[in-house]
């Protein structure tokens, strides 16, 4: 029998035109999507926005309603799974339970005849640290310990491109850095393709080159981390990763550098680059740590916004920073994190307050206006049913 | 499902410091217990002092008296040795073929169709449908379709398939044929408890992880449904190597296909020959008992599951 031997690069991943229909249900509309070989590619989306849905199809376990799946440049889209150089972290695991832990990992190994594949099945082990359980049955594991056998016996394989489906949901917060850095170690080392679906934002940014976020089965945005966060492109993404003050109204003015937005009396400039609508009702965006906490009114300076002012309607520390809402009169609620650079809140419930940033700071949203309440629904609905939405802002999390 | 029972022999020694517990399950356990004692143990006992009886000197035919004749085991198993290997070869072969036959149905049935119940239920009834109608009424039916004046025979002359004199009632064909399709639904049922429930991500996985449809097979799908395989061999083999019906003369057998419940049937029936008779059951039962042991303990280890 020929041995067999691992991929010596990464592949390339590209998605044309894909489409899935269930019985009565689409859950990807259109997908189009190109994953360069070698890289760290991070899926973030609310429950049930098709996540698992997309794996399957790279995988070849979902056979698309409409469109192509390229990996390395070749049409994958009829073959079967086991003829394609991917490999699975299942979101439910699915490790044998008829075989003990180390032929679970030695499996794919066993299938390709690669040789060795004991002591491979082994050095995995050794990685995700349960190298002593190698004899046991899945059974008999936690659901952490199933996870990261789950984790070893799709990485041992070294498959040009690796799908990972929240490969770390039930690792404790030590482990999970631990495993991130592994898994990070192992994707360059080999310049592997990793396509990485996750709940945890933090996990996303750290580790991840590009990141797309879903919602129903489309792409909203796509960019590396900073891209994403800094500038995001719709109301969804906005809050979904991370949280924004998002204002709406009428553009008051041009000019060839700056975007004039009414709201009220008051008005926002934002940079003409940063906002891609540029009439008519338009949507701006802040992030609460750009936003500055004023106790006097602010004398009017260039290149700087200032809304104000308003009420403090609400204080919560939590350690690094705390956040202020604060009510004014024509904006609505705004939202500021302040670091706490002296002991506890600086100003307190009830308090008459100003907010300024930073002109270059503010973006604008493709969203048309209607566009807008959805997806901030949206966003806060994945907020709520996942616990690592608002109350996990990467900013506050760090501590 | 009660058919999964045959594959986990339980092992569960009772802990001293949970005694109320165990008190318990005594207690549910009782009916049992007792249903065994009464129908099952104290036959049990009767029929081995009857296989020690020895004939009443110039007495009547069929009267005999307690003895020690252990001759009776010897005479018993040296005239009818043929008869217990062919029991269990056609056993076995019968036991072979229905797993062959019921696995793809069983797995078409609880796995291909799980997306229409109402199809599952109906398919299921239909494999059951034939117990509908006495066994022994669709044996002679086959008798039937299978004699010389049949529909099959003819056919299978003029094809050349079976010579100019042949037949098929009487052959071991027919005997193995009765044998399978009389205990199918005994394989398929425990076959399809355990395919219906199977989580085909376990498949899937396996397809992920390079191995052809036909190695996941092997190496997943059959080991996870062995608890249906062992329950569904044991529940067709057992009755099958014990049957008198198939191999008889007035059903699909002749004098050359007897099988050792042939036997038994002549001896306690015809022949009065109570100890030979029952030397012979418990010859069979010992058999049956050992070749289920292994085969038990075979089937719980790594090299089967
Ligand atoms: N076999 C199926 N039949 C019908 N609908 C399905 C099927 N599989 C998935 N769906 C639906 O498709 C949508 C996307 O499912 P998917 O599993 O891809 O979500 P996800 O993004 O992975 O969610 P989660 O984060 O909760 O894992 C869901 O609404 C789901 O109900
Ligand atoms: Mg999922």
């Amino acid at each position: 029998m020929a041995t067999g031997t691992f991929a010596e690069k990464g592949a390339d991943l590209e998605l044309v035109g894909i489409q899935k229909r269930f019985p009565g249900f689409t859950a990807i509309e259109s997908l189009d999507l190109f994953i360069p070989e070698g890289s760290f590619f991070a899926l973030l989306g609310p429950s049930g926005c098709g996540k698992t849905t997309t794996l399957r199809l790279v995988a070849g376990l979902e056979e698309p309603t409409a469109g192509r799946i390229l990996i390395g440049g070749k049409d994958v889209t009829s073959t079967k799974p086991f003829q394609r150089p991917v490999n699975t972290v299942f979101q439910s695991y699915a490790l044998f339970p008829h075989m003990t832990v180390l032929e679970n990992v030695a499996f794919g190994l066993r299938r390709r005849s690669i040789a060795s594949p004991v002591e491979k099945a082994h050095e995995a082990l050794r990685l995700v640290e349960l190298d002593h359980l190698a004899a046991r049955k899945p059974g008999s594991l936690s659901g952490g310990q199933q996870q990261r056998v789950a984790l070893a016996r799709a990485i041992v394989n070294r498959p040009a491109l690796l799908l990972l489906d929240e490969p770390l949901g039930a690792l404790d917060l030590k482990l999970r850095r631990q495993m991130q850095l592994e898994l990070k170690d192992i994707q360059t080392e080999v310049g592997l393709t990793f396509l990485h679906v996750t709940h945890d934002q933090e996990e996303a940014m750290t580790m991840a080159d590009t990141i797309a976020v879903m919602n129903k089965g489309q792409i909203e945005q796509m960019g590396a981390p900073e891209e994403l966060y800094e500038l995001p492109r719709t109301a969804f993404v906005a809050n979904f990763l991370g949280q924004s003050n998002l204002f709406t109204g009428q553009v008051s003015g041009t000019t060839p550098d700056a975007l004039t937005v009414a709201l009220g009396s008051a008005s926002i400039t934002v940079p003409v680059a940063r906002a891609p609508r540029r009439s008519g009702t338009v949507t701006v965006g802040v992030r609460p740590e750009k936003l500055t906490l004023l106790t006097s009114a602010p004398v009017a300076e260039a290149g700087r916004n200032v809304l104000g002012s308003g009420r403090v309607v609400d204080v919560s520390f939590s350690g690094v920073s705390t956040q202020y809402v604060i009510a004014i009169p024509g904006a609505g609620d705004v939202v500021v994190f302040a670091q706490n650079m002296v002991f506890g809140p600086v100003v307190h419930v009830g308090a008459e307050v100003w907010v300024s940033w930073a002109v270059e700071h503010g973006f604008g949203l493709e969203d048309a206006p209607d566009e807008v309440a959805a997806g901030v629904h949206d966003a806060a609905v994945a907020a709520g049913l996942d616990d690592s939405g608002f109350d996990s802002e990467p900013a506050l999390e760090k501590a | 499902m009660a058919f999964t029972a045959f594959s986990t022999p339980t092992s569960t020694a009772a802990e001293p410091a949970v005694r109320k517990r165990s008190w318990i399950a005594l207690v549910l356990l009782l009916p049992g217990i007792l249903y065994l004692l009464l129908f099952f143990i104290a036959p049990l006992i009767s029929l081995i002092f009857t296989s020690f009886q020895q004939p009443v000197i110039d007495g009547d035919i069929g009267q005999y008296s307690a003895g020690f004749q252990w001759q009776n085991y010897t005479d018993a198993v040296g005239q009818y040795l043929p008869l217990i290997f062919r029991a269990f070869g056609y056993a076995i072969l019968a036991t072979v073929f229905a797993l062959v036959i019921s696995y793809p149905m069983a797995y078409f049935i609880g796995v291909k169709m799980r997306r229409w119940p109402l199809a599952q239920s109906l398919l299921l009834t239909l494999v059951i449908a034939p117990f509908f109608i006495s066994f022994l009424l669709r044996t002679l039916a086959w008798k039937q379709i299978f004699s010389d004046e049949g529909p099959v025979v003819p056919v299978l002359k003029a094809l050349s398939v079976l010579p100019t004199d042949g037949h098929i009632t009487g052959t071991p064909f027919a005997v193995v044929f009765g044998l399978t399709y009389n205990f199918i639904p005994f394989m398929t049922l425990p076959l399809y408890a355990v395919l219906e429930r199977m989580d085909v991500r376990y498949i899937e996985a396996g397809a992920d992880l390079y191995a052809s449809p036909w190695t996941t097979f092997r190496k997943v799908t059959i080991p996870l449904s062995m608890p249906g395989i062992v329950s569904g061999t044991l529940l067709t083999f057992i009755p099958a190597a014990g049957d008198y019906i198939n191999a008889s003369n007035d059903f699909l057998g002749s004098s050359q296909t007897s099988m050792v419940g042939n036997a038994i049937e002549a001896n306690f029936l015809v022949l009065q020959n109570y100890p030979i008779a029952a030397a012979l059951s418990i010859v069979l039962m010992a058999v049956i008992l050992i070749i289920v042991g292994i085969y038990v303990r075979r089937a719980g280890t790594e090299d089967l599951i």
